[in-house]
């Protein structure tokens, strides 16, 4: 009897800081943003149940652009992302392992230690009109006059692949290092070409690997706002600006709401997609990063 | 190919190449900040002027600043630093019970609530930011209405940046530390009570030290993860600006070597920090390995 009732009790406690936590900060904060998103405002303190604000963002073609931009160009860095880890996972799992191998992966996890803004800082001090890149490509005699590298979308790209490279590295060194040697082994003895090797059965046992780091990659780009900001300026036409414009800059927080719902949409799609295509549960993916 | 595979001279020359070019970009933007962070010139770009001390101890006669009398960066590291402590404190603390809750116990809903632990990492940073900024301008309006109360610490500030981070990074310490907690051999703990410990005994002298390493492990994690967060701070931020915020600011005004020497020195304390985590954890691994059965 006293026994059941402290397991009750001791269960009680530890429950309350978890539901406390994901009450107060996760679930009431996004009702209220529910909330404020299907409202519409039609005088001093006077609030009406409405959809206009996302009528507004279908209707204007200017956040339609930037919202379908902002998914494809986030899906493009994404794939650039796989395409420049993978051989280097690879490297570390397969080609060098071992010690070699541990420390190579060590050296690729350092510079994820600093900062965003630190390591955007140094892309900029390379790019910029007067900066290093340009006056080396002058100095060769590649350029006449100093090019201005910054403000692109490639190097918006750049940027996003590079601050993400390390949530695609660690899922992908771990499914790799699964692969049993014997199997490609086996295959080449059978006469398989490297190639078919790679796509018949290295791709299919990375998958789960594959398919956590995109997501992850994929959701941290789409709601990025420190690397468009910074590296693509002013034309960046990144979402997650509009919705800092909508809420800070402008107050209107029914439309910032509005805007907030869709990114959160998206990304969520985009993550169920991901682990339809690949068959896995959302938990084992996530415990996998 | 793999080591054991005969492999044609031109794909190994390819993997090095590509190993090599991958390091270069990996490292040259970090390089990059802490080169010119000793540059005697104005502006944080080439030609090299010669070696200077300057941007950290700044040069009254040249008129510049360095970082050590910028009273503003520095003011925005210490926010930074205490924005971290809070937010390690409240992380490593709620994700212990959690992992407890998930890990010791069983009840209806345990499933439902494993996975709206993991949903805080999903969620952009940015919408995290304005919703709790939103709920807690509520909470603060519905303060003042009801009780006449001026609930200042609802409005954006510290106190709003310390929840916002909070609000992901108990998920990451959640994580860290059930998965050391579901590998504790549970005989260990059963031997001790047997031998007549009593719980608070066995829960300090067993399974403290048994989790130490991924207390540790997640509160760096959290602190290091809270030192550098940009969106989520972004958004609840109120005058007190954390590191991040401050050098975002400035970095859209232009460009300074002093913002090289906050980064150097933010590299130089998370490398550190690193450092000391990994001995931390080869001593522990020599220690605590398990003997030969």
């Amino acid at each position: 009897m006293s026994a059941a009732w402290r397991a009750r009790a001791a269960l009680a406690a530890l429950l309350a800081p978890a539901l406390l936590w994901l009450g107060a900060l996760i679930l009431l904060p996004h009702v209220e943003l529910a909330v404020l998103s299907l409202r519409e405002r039609i005088g001093p303190q006077q609030y009406a149940a409405s959809l206009s604000q996302y009528k507004t963002f279908f209707t204007e073609p200017l956040y339609w652009h930037i919202f379908v931009r902002t998914a494809l160009v986030s899906c493009v860095a994404t794939l650039f992302t796989f395409l420049a880890t993978f051989p280097i996972a690879w490297i570390i799992a397969k080609a060098l392992r071992g010690r070699a191998g541990a420390l190579l992966f060590i050296v690729c996890l350092v510079p994820f230690w600093v900062s965003e803004t630190v390591r955007t800082l140094g892309w900029m001090i390379l790019l910029r009109e007067s900066g290093v890149l340009p006056s080396l490509l002058v100095k060769l005699g590649i350029t006449q006059v100093p090019v201005e590298m910054l403000y692109h979308d490639a190097t918006i790209l750049l940027g996003l692949v590079y601050t993400n490279m390390l949530f695609m590295l660690v899922p992908l060194v771990s499914s790799l290092e699964s692969l049993d040697d014997a199997l490609i082994e086996a295959a080449y003895d059978l006469g398989a070409s490297g190639w078919s090797i790679l796509r018949t059965i290295v791709i299919p046992h990375a998958a789960p690997g594959i398919t956590a780091g995109a997501i992850i990659v994929f959701m941290l780009t789409l709601g990025n706002y420190l690397t468009p900001a910074l590296l693509g300026g002013k034309n960046s036409e990144w979402f997650t600006e509009q919705i800092y414009t909508q809420f800070i800059t402008r107050f209107n927080w029914e439309q910032g709401a509005a805007f907030g719902f869709l990114l959160l949409g998206l990304s969520t799609i985009m993550v169920m997609i991901g682990l339809r295509l690949s068959g896995q549960r959302f938990g084992d993916v996530m415990r996998r990063t | 190919m793999i080591p054991s595979l005969p492999r044609p001279a031109w794909l190994r020359g390819a993997t090095a190449c590509y190993l090599a070019a991958f390091l270069v970009f990996l490292f040259l933007p970090l390089v990059v900040v802490g080169v010119f962070a000793f540059n005697d010139a104005p502006y944080p770009a080439p030609p090299w002027h010669g070696f200077t001390l300057d941007w950290f101890r700044g040069n009254e006669a040249a008129g510049r600043t360095g970082l050590f009398q910028d009273e503003e960066l520095l003011g925005s590291i210490w926010t930074s630093f205490e924005v971290a402590v809070w937010v390690t404190l409240l992380s490593v603390a709620v994700g212990t019970t959690n992992a407890f809750l998930l890990e010791r116990f069983r009840f209806r809903g345990q499933q439902l609530l494993s996975v709206l632990i993991l949903v805080p990492l999903v969620i952009p940073g940015v919408i995290l930011g304005i919703s709790i900024l939103a709920f807690a301008s509520r909470l603060a309006g519905l303060a003042e209405n009801w009780f006449g109360w001026e609930a200042e610490f609802l409005r954006p500030g510290l106190p709003l940046v310390v929840l916002g981070q909070f609000s992901f990074m108990a998920t990451i310490a959640t994580l860290t530390i059930s998965a050391r907690l579901r590998r504790f051999d549970r005989t260990l703990e059963e031997a001790a009570l047997n031998l007549g410990a009593s719980r608070a005994a066995v829960f300090r002298t067993i399974l403290v030290p048994y989790l130490a390493p991924a207390l540790v492990g997640s509160a760096a994690i959290c602190f290091i993860m809270s030192f550098a967060d940009f969106n989520t701070t972004l958004m609840l931020v109120g005058a007190d600006a954390p590191l991040t915020v401050m050098m975002y600011g400035r970095m859209r005004e232009g460009a300074s070597p002093v913002l090289n020497a906050v980064s150097l020195f933010l590299m130089v304390a998370s490398a550190l920090l690193a450092l000391s985590l990994l001995r931390l954890s080869q001593k522990r691994n020599d220690v605590s390995a398990p003997p030969a059965a």
